[in-house]
């Protein structure tokens, strides 16, 4: 078996028992990263020294029999996540020449576990996006391909493009990412992996680069769900460095995923159910009703009535953080600065120049909509919408123990559509984006291949800090679903 | 809501982005189409409802008044794009 | 008796409302833990949540949140339970985030009263209309170099408290008034240390005229001034500017201005192309502050006795005058000193000496009574133990003082003894000074005789100045008395 083609769960075991070292698997990984990276563009900085280094003190920690729980596991980070001395662009020129003096708390907690880093991960520029083309430093391709017409280059979501395509290509054993609109869902469905994100608060902000302050969720990628539980229980835990972070204790993740279905309910959101939706991806989601029934639990129809005013409400909120959350890439302490005659010439030159299109879209909206004289109709309006949205997750969660629902409205497609106009872009989260607006967690499964043979995700939703509950649905899906699939594109493989 | 070139360039100069011309125009017919796109929420009725103004509901968390942090120029300066000494340097601000 | 600035035909009353900032007495800073001392090498208290670097978050400190309780309870403000933070977003080089922290719609403190004395004895109440806490920004200097400005974050992110107070005042004279009383409830409360040179005092001067009986009319703000006097100046004269402007026929523009103490007016600031659009939101980076009404109690129940209560009581208890009261309750710590020197003490002679001499000796020295090496409670008790024991009398204790304010030192009885300024009380050397005076002034001696009796104070002061002021007041007045009889 290649090195690259275990999961976290049996790298774990293989590593315990030194059937091979840290050294080795990371090496595996960061050839398997010179073969494919030059195509798929999934990293902007790879970090070999670095990795090499980290995978050494594992494998001393391992002889010793004293690794932590991702000792020696390559792992790639969303380059939004700050890692002291690493370049941290978040995507986006304007951040190209930082180089942060410090860690981010999710990933120093990683390295507490012993993970080893191999690079920071593209994404959508200051992570605005649903297809990662957005970035200063080029697109992520898709590592799967389309049975006929697999030359066109597909897109791998957004905005945590990069993270997903690394994981699914095989690059990396698991990856992070975060989730504000359906960022770290949406790709691991476009790329056939699965990705949590965690109830709000959950995973600490604190040395995240902020895109919207309330809807930032960072979470895991990883190949299966037992993965992704093994992750977030690394991540997980309460920063006082972060005031939004809750002081809830992290439970066992891992032994979640066992467990029966048996008393369990599951809602099916009649919403969620929209016009024009892929006949394919409806199916699937009854398949998912099936697979469920099968595995001990009940169904039952629910309704979340404000779910088609989530989208709006997104982008007014997001947009809005956003616009204040940017002010401060200025030019002055970090990052680049283009020459201006005054203060003002120096702010607007520098952030002119150094943010993309997207971003000062973001930034328009957002102050737009916080400005004297819009700031009832729009931006109070919304933070009332975003109540009801919370409310119909509320209400539901005392019939239900979770929801099922599709993860995106299609699967991955090709660079170049849906370009013409944002809010065609925009559409591709309305499945994800009331979770992030209500700050329920929410995982996507690998649940199947469309008639191209492209992957398709399942949603399950739980109740705030229900994460336990949502593994277990996920798991039992992930088993019904037999997915075993592999992208074209792929370690160990000759693309095709 | 009318949304034109000058409201525009107002909003630009807020955020202090320098927007040509032509990204002027491209901007408006955009934001017009997200700002249409979004007064969907229009037809919600609010009244009475409370604003979230985030998604958890819990009191600050308070620190204790202790020096934990700074003394070191360095660390906030390493960064700086221009610095004359231990001061961050920017086009003179006349008052 | 009303100020009235008098126009051509009419007069005008002037209205002024305050926004003071005073920067939190606390170690650290409001939301992140670098240090907050004044005058320390630039950016060396700047932790990277205060220059807002990627990813960095806000953490409230405890102690600014309880100063500004405190401070609240000490203005008999309404204390908001639960308060919250919004973004107050413009661009500015001091400012690294491009937004302020600040409190918009529900800051922590309500609603308080604070009472002024006015010259002519009269007090006022002035309104609070609230306090909220914010950040400080950090410092520009635009006159170290020639095209480049300077940027300093080692204030960026200090706590502040802003006091905002109702258009209640109605002259220089009460907003002088106002000030002060402010500044010094913040320095009994230990809250704010009122240092308006270093800039831990900062006021905004809110400021229209009217007609008396007239609704309101527009008003201007004249930013930052750094001193009582100025506050009192630019109110003048901004008020004069207005009516100047109406009278010409004219409409005075809302607008920001500041004082130019050279030039005694008002200019108006920098032009902007357009006002400030703050775009206040609630911080999402932050959840609402909620206070406990027991841990508020515990911060009362700990608030040193406030000036207007301890003038009220050294009155009563002293039975001092409302003047001499005012003046020793002006510092917390001139209180403090007066209740220890009078201690067994008679209150109006120990307020007497401190208020005169004491005062100006320390005023020589550049001292106060917190500060002083010299004017200790121990040398000050010593000047009036001699005077009790008749060692000196009052005249000479000036000397003392002054002697003592020139070298600065603090032995009064060596000082005394050093240059031989014990109060003469021998009868003898008096009867000598008595007859020499009253020989030479037999013109006056006969006036008096006639009847003009008021001349017996200039007797004194002739005998007192013929031995050198050491004469022992009492015994002088006697032998006076039995030889002019």
């Amino acid at each position: 078996m290649n090195l690259t083609d275990f999961d976290l769960a049996g790298a774990r075991r293989a590593l315990g028992r030194r059937e091979f070292s840290a050294r080795e698997f990371a090496l595996a990984h960061l050839a398997a990263i010179d073969a494919l990276n030059p195509r798929l563009n999934a990293f902007i900085t790879v970090t070999a020294d670095q990795a090499l280094a980290e995978a050494d003190a594992a494998d001393a920690a391992l002889a010793k029999g004293e690794g932590g729980p991702l000792a020696g596991i390559p792992l790639a980070i969303k380059d939004i996540f700050c890692t002291a001395d690493v370049r941290t662009t978040a995507g986006s020129r304007i951040l190209e020449p930082f180089i942060p003096p410090y860690e981010s708390t999710v990933t120093a907690n990683l390295r507490r576990d012993g993970a080893v880093f191999l690079g920071k991960t593209n994404l959508d520029e200051f992570a605005m996006g649903s297809s990662t083309t957005s970035s200063a430093f080029g697109s992520t391709e898709n590592p799967w391909k389309r049975r006929q017409n697999p030359e066109i280059r597909l897109v791998p979501g957004g905005s945590s493009g990069g993270s997903a395509a690394a994981v699914a290509a095989r690059l990396a054993l698991g990856a992070t990412g975060t989730d504000t609109g359906g960022s770290i869902r949406q790709p691991a469905s476009f790329c056939g992996i699965a990705g949590v994100k965690p109830t709000y608060g959950r995973c600490s902000r604190f040395g995240v680069v902020a895109f919207a302050s309330s809807l930032d969720h960072p979470g895991p990628f990883g190949r299966s769900v037992e993965d992704c539980a093994i992750l977030l229980g690394s991540m997980a835990g309460h920063d006082p460095r972060d005031s939004t972070s809750v002081d809830v204790p992290v439970p066992d993740y891992p032994a979640a995923c066992g467990r029966s279905l048996r008393g369990l309910c599951i809602g099916v959101p009649r919403e969620y159910r929209v016009q024009g939706m892929p006949g394919e991806i409806e199916e699937m989601w009854h398949a998912g009703e099936a697979w469920l029934r099968e595995a001990g639990a009940t169904i039952l129809d629910v309704s979340l009535p404000h779910t088609k005013y989530g989208l709006a409400t997104y982008y007014i909120v997001a947009p809005a953080e956003a616009s204040s959350n940017l002010a401060r890439y200025d030019g002055v302490r970090y990052g680049l600065r283009l020459p201006g005659e005054s203060l003002i010439d120096l702010y607007e030159r520098t952030r002119g120049e150094g943010f993309g299109a997207e971003v000062k879209r973001r930034i328009l909206i957002g102050t737009y909509v916080l400005s004297a004289g819009y700031y009832d109709a729009y931006y109070l309006k919304a933070q009332k919408v975003r109540a009801l949205i919370l409310k119909d997750f509320t209400d539901a969660f005392e019939k239900v123990d979770a929801l099922l629902a599709p993860t995106a409205p299609s699967a991955a497609f090709a660079e170049g559509d849906k370009t013409e106009d944002p809010v065609t872009m925009y559409l591709n989260d309305v499945f994800t984006v009331p979770a992030d607006l209500a700050g329920v967690p929410a995982i996507s499964v690998p649940a199947g291949l469309d008639a191209d043979g492209l992957p398709l995700g399942l949603q399950v939703i739980g109740p705030p800090f229900g994460e336990a509950k949502i593994f277990t649905v996920a798991a039992a899906l992930e088993r019904a679903a037999g997915f075993t699939a592999l992208p074209a594109i792929r370690a160990g493989k000759l693309a095709a | 809501m009318p949304l034109d070139s000058n409201t525009v360039r107002r909003i630009a100069r807020l955020a202090r982005l320098r927007l040509d011309e032509p990204e002027v125009e491209r901007l408006r017919a955009e934001l017009r189409g997200i700002l249409a796109w979004v007064e969907m929420l229009d037809e919600l009725d609010v009244s009475g409802v409370q604003p979230m103004t985030g998604a958890v509901a819990m009191p600050l968390k308070m620190r204790p008044d202790i020096v934990t942090d700074g003394g070191d120029a360095e660390t906030v300066l390493g960064n700086a794009p221009e610095r004359i000494g231990d001061f961050y340097a920017v086009p003179k601000v006349i008052e | 008796m009303s100020y009235r600035i008098e126009g051509r035909e009419a007069a005008w009353e002037v209205v002024v409302g305050m926004e003071v900032h005073a920067q939190v007495i606390s170690e650290a800073k409001l939301f992140s833990g670098a240090a907050t001392a004044f005058g320390a090498p630039p950016n060396s208290q700047v932790s990277l949540v205060d220059a807002a670097f990627p990813g960095m978050l806000p953490v409230i400190n405890r102690e600014c949140v309880a100063q500004a309780v405190r401070t609240g309870l000490g203005l008999s403000a309404a204390i908001n339970l639960v308060s919250r933070f919004d973004r107050k977003n413009y661009f500015y080089a001091d400012l690294p985030a491009g937004y302020q922290i600040s409190q918009y719609q529900l800051p922590i403190v309500g609603r308080g009263t604070l009472a002024i004395e006015l010259a002519d004895g009269s007090t006022k109440e002035i309104g609070i209309t609230r306090l909220h806490l914010e950040q400080d920004a950090g410092k520009s200097l635009h006159d170290q170099h020639a095209e480049k400005s300077l940027i300093d974050l080692n204030r960026a992110g200090v706590a502040l408290m802003e006091i905002v107070s109702e258009p209640d005042l109605r002259s220089p004279e009460e907003a002088g008034a106002y000030l002060r009383k402010l500044r010094t409830i913040l320095r009994y409360l230990g809250t704010c240390d009122g240092n308006m040179e270093e800039g831990s005092l900062r006021a905004d001067v809110n400021v229209s005229v009217r007609h008396p009986g007239e609704a309101l009319r527009t008003r201007c703000e004249v930013k930052n001034v750094n001193s009582v006097r100025f506050v009192m100046q630019a109110v003048e004269a901004e008020a004069r500017r207005q009516v100047a402007v109406w009278e010409e026929g004219g409409a005075v523009e809302q607008e920001t201005r500041l004082f130019d103490p050279a030039r005694g007016a008002t200019r108006s600031m920098r032009s902007k192309e357009e006002a400030h659009d703050y775009r206040y939101f609630p911080d999402p980076d932050l959840v609402p502050l909620v206070l406990d009404e027991a841990w508020i109690e515990g911060l009362k129940s700990f608030l040193p006795e406030l000036p207007d209560a301890k003038k009220a009581r050294f009155m009563a208890e002293y039975g001092l005058s409302v003047y001499d009261a005012s003046q020793l309750v002006a510092e917390a710590a001139t209180a403090d000193y007066f209740e220890s020197l009078a201690s067994g003490r008679r209150a109006k002679t120990v307020a007497n000496l401190m208020l005169g001499d004491i005062s100006a000796g320390l005023n020589q020295r550049g001292e106060t009574f917190a500060t002083t090496s010299t004017f200790t409670l121990s040398a000050s008790g010593m000047i009036l133990e001699m005077i009790e024991d008749q060692t000196i009398n009052a005249r000479i204790a000036k000397d003392v003082v002054d002697v003592m304010a020139e070298t600065g030192e603090s032995d009064a009885r060596a000082v005394v003894a050093r240059l031989g300024l014990r109060q003469v009380t021998d009868r003898a050397a008096i009867e000598a000074a008595v007859a020499e005076v009253l020989a030479r002034e037999s013109a006056k001696v006969a006036e008096y005789r006639a009847g003009k009796e008021k001349l017996f104070g200039f007797f004194v002061g002739q005998v007192m100045k013929a031995m050198g002021g050491k004469g022992n007041p009492a015994l002088v007045n006697e032998m006076l008395k039995r030889k002019l009889s």
